[in-house]
């Protein structure tokens, strides 16, 4: 059975950014919601490392334990969604989310906090797939469309990986292999590993 | 005097239905049961037609689990370069 999970690397994440910009596009996501969000740690040191977040679909996810509503479900894939119906915005999810996934539109002067927004794994919600209503209430379904999230399928690195977690842990194994770890894993061959014959000289007269 | 009665009687019944259509409505608010999702029921990606999505490559039997995560692996494996290029 296939249960979805990110996955993102950090040795190839080059914060650009482009895994929001395409979360935000396809989801056609509210001003001042992000669904996901690029975290740098020790930004502008040599070393530094960025990774990708958003919604991790937690197994034993926290906000569907502290939902007072429980409008927030596990889909059989994996996938935590929520019915925006039932949700009353109390921002609890927010509060038990270790990563501060659920999100809240605010609207209006005082920015009165909206119902919950968060990643869906771009597979919708609990309306009819691919729908007029399911998009503007949850964004794009993707999973529906046997498409997997546009974040970390228009990620030009391929840092964010996204998935059957087995296949997803089987990609990113085979890298770390390929690329080493410890002291090996320095300088430009860390993202994506070291050519097997660096002596290697293009065929003449080939196109670079 | 039997007009009179028969519009009676039409009063009668159309007072007893208005009366009567309460009896059918369903309850307007949740019945919260802790810990258990109370939303409405999702469909299935699976029981989707492919035919149906628009730019997509991958293939599928509509209402077949195993085809559709089957199609989804396939998809992933595109975002391991190693298999792509060599």
């Amino acid at each position: 059975m296939a249960r979805m999970k990110f996955l993102c690397d950090a040795e190839r994440c080059i914060e650009c950014n482009g895994c929001v910009t395409a979360c935000k596009q396809e989801n056609e996501v509210p001003w001042g919601v992000n669904r996901r969000r690029v975290v740098t740690i020790n930004d502008g040191v040599p070393g530094e490392k960025s990774i990708s977040v958003a919604c991790m679909h937690c197994s034993d996810a926290p906000c569907v334990a502290v939902c007072p509503v429980d409008c927030i479900y596990q889909t059989e894939e994996g996938v935590v969604l929520h019915d925006k119906d039932l949700c009353i915005g109390c921002g609890y999810c927010f509060y038990a989310c270790p990563f501060g996934a659920p999100q809240f539109p605010q609207t209006g002067v005082f920015g009165l906090r909206g119902k919950m927004d968060k990643c869906t794994f771009c597979a919708g919600g609990p309306e009819k797939d691919n729908s007029k209503e399911e998009f503007s209430k949850y964004g794009s379904n993707r999973l529906a469309q046997g498409k997997l999230p546009a974040c970390a399928e228009m990620c030009s690195t391929k840092a964010l990986l996204a998935g059957d977690a087995d296949v997803v842990a089987d990609i990113f194994r085979a890298r770390a292999v390929k690329r080493g770890k410890g002291s090996e894993v320095w300088g430009w061959g860390t993202a994506y590993g070291k050519p097997d014959n660096p002596q290697a000289k293009p065929p003449q007269g080939a196109k670079s | 005097m039997r007009t009179a009665n028969r519009l009676c009687l039409a009063g009668v019944i159309i007072l007893i239905s208005i009366l009567m259509s309460g009896c059918g409505e369903r309850s307007q608010v949740v019945a919260y049961k802790s810990g258990k999702y109370q939303g409405k029921t999702d469909t299935k990606p699976w029981d989707n037609d492919p035919s149906a999505a628009l730019y997509t490559s991958s293939k599928w039997t509509a209402g077949n689990k195993t085809s559709w995560e089957e199609a989804i692996r396939m998809r992933n494996q595109r975002q391991n370069e190693y298999g792509r290029v060599d």
